[in-house]
């Protein structure tokens, strides 16, 4: 009977900083790609995977043009909706055990 | 068998609880989104709402523990669980009145575990894991939460140091508004299922359900719809303290602090631990402050707050075993009718306390003056 879970808090750490900074970092490196200067200057939406029609009058768009940053960050992206969507799964895959009869 | 009009008093407690649970905390997720305006007050209160009543269908893990991991189930009565409730939401509402991001689930078990020890004696809490499961954890992840935070805004400020300042702030919008989302999601999760542990637990103590059974259905669903509803009304004064008090947050920092929350409650939660949202969420906002070079952490404003966190499980403790020992000195019914009558004066009291300085969605981003209430409530000190 011990009262601090060593095993539990180091993974708490390990996996909340991969989790909890890796994927801002990620995300931070994906706006970079995104603004990656390239033919077109100012013409698409920042929205991470957004349409590249209908720009609005504000013009602080983060696109630089390269459409190899593009994809780049479209990638990003969907990568981190995966780790987002895998951990919703894995919480409700824990938090509904077989019922025991 | 049971006392059928004692429960239903005992379930629209603990719903009111889980009423004021959801208030309390909608800062934990929404405050830095709201603070760098990367959502209009109200949306991201609706919808932080909306994803903690999805969050409380996903998990049932942590209503088992607080139903059984922390008393003796064998000696919790409905009293108890009344007198606990009492405790709780009188803690609740009273640092929410002074603006304090303290711990739901902290007042929560100091409340029935306080009614517990004045119903039956100190041996019927089951102290380590008290210590283990609540007291180690509370000290132990704002520490994490803030090590992580800060680890995270030191590295997005680093890759992002080319962009313009403009373009930053849009696109880290978009992924604060995500890790918003997530930590609603995790508190939905977490703290909705605290109150289904504890209507569980009357209705086990109750006679109404056999020992060591789930939560129903309706169960579920009402504690939901309670929190959400709650979360929805938005607790704007505790959002103001933890969105604007404690560190001038811009968004890149807001995300690294929501991202950090998200992942070290969602981990906790999958290792058993009932920890606090506010304490992880207040560890990553300090965290994000320090992460980033010039930022300013209101070392003041952080330490009133720890201040209320050590004080939040005795104090909801003693209200516990007041509200117990006056139920049981009336006795029965009537006893447990009195201090509900009570609760609601003291709630009634607090809430017309609370109208003289209003902190709403209109003036919850004002500039920080030293207090919860902005400055243009105070005639003295208008710009």
């Amino acid at each position: 009977m011990s009262w601090i879970n060593y095993q539990a808090l180091w993974k708490i750490v390990v996996y909340g900083l991969i989790a909890g900074a890796g994927l801002p970092a990620l995300f931070a490196v994906g706006l970079r790609a995104l603004a990656w200067p390239g033919a077109r200057v100012q013409s698409a939406i920042a929205g991470a995977g957004g349409g590249t029609a209908g720009t609005s009058a504000d013009d602080d768009r983060l696109y630089g043009g390269n459409v190899l940053g593009l994809i780049i960050a479209v990638i990003i992206a969907l990568a981190i909706l995966a780790a987002l969507g895998w951990s919703v799964y894995e919480v409700y895959q824990i938090g509904h055990p077989p019922v025991k009869k | 068998m049971g006392n059928t009009a004692v429960l239903v008093l005992v379930v629209i407690t603990a719903l009111g609880f889980d009423f004021t649970n959801g208030f309390h905390d909608t800062g934990n997720a929404m405050a830095t989104s709201i603070a760098t305006k990367a959502l209009a007050p109200r949306v991201a209160v609706a919808l932080s709402g909306l994803l903690n009543l999805i969050g409380a269908f996903l998990s049932l893990a942590v209503a088992a523990t607080i139903a059984s991991g922390l008393v003796s189930t064998k000696l919790v009565t409905l009293t108890v669980v009344a007198a606990g409730l009492a405790g709780g939401i009188t803690w609740n509402l009273l640092t929410w009145l002074l603006g304090i991001p303290s711990s739901s689930s902290h007042a929560l078990i100091g409340g029935v575990i306080g009614a517990t020890i004045a119903a039956a004696g100190g041996h019927a809490v089951l102290w380590h894991g008290l210590v283990s499961k609540v007291v180690l954890p509370a000290v132990l992840s704002p520490v994490i939460a803030a090590l992580v935070a800060a680890t995270g805004t030191w590295l997005v400020y680093r890759i992002s140091r080319r962009l313009t300042d403009t373009g930053r702030r849009h696109g880290f919008r978009v992924g604060q508004v995500a890790s918003a989302c997530m930590v609603s999601l995790a508190h939905g999760t977490n703290d909705a299922q605290k109150t289904m542990g504890v209507i569980t637990l009357a209705l086990i103590a109750n006679g109404t359900l056999a020992a060591k059974s789930n939560a129903p259905f309706w169960v579920i669903l009402s504690c939901a719809l309670a929190i959400s509803l709650g979360t929805y009304i938005g607790g704007w004064r505790v959002i103001r303290t933890l969105g604007k008090g404690l560190v001038e947050i811009e968004s890149p920092q807001g995300m690294a602090a929501e991202s950090a929350s998200a992942a070290i409650i969602l981990l906790s939660s999958n290792f058993g631990y009932s920890l606090s949202t506010t304490h992880v969420a207040t560890g990553s906002i300090i965290g994000t402050g320090l992460g980033k070079k010039g930022a300013e952490v209101r070392w003041n404003v952080a330490g009133r707050m720890a201040t209320a966190w050590l004080f939040t499980l005795p104090s909801a403790a003693l209200v516990g075993a007041g509200a117990d020992a006056l139920a049981r000195a009336i006795g029965g019914t009537p006893g447990v009718i009195v201090d509900l009558l009570i609760l609601l004066a003291v709630v009634a009291a607090i809430y017309w306390k609370s109208r003289a300085t209003k902190v709403d969605h209109h003036n919850v981003n004002d500039e920080w003056s030293g207090g919860v209430t902005p400055a243009e409530r105070q005639p003295a000190a208008a710009a």
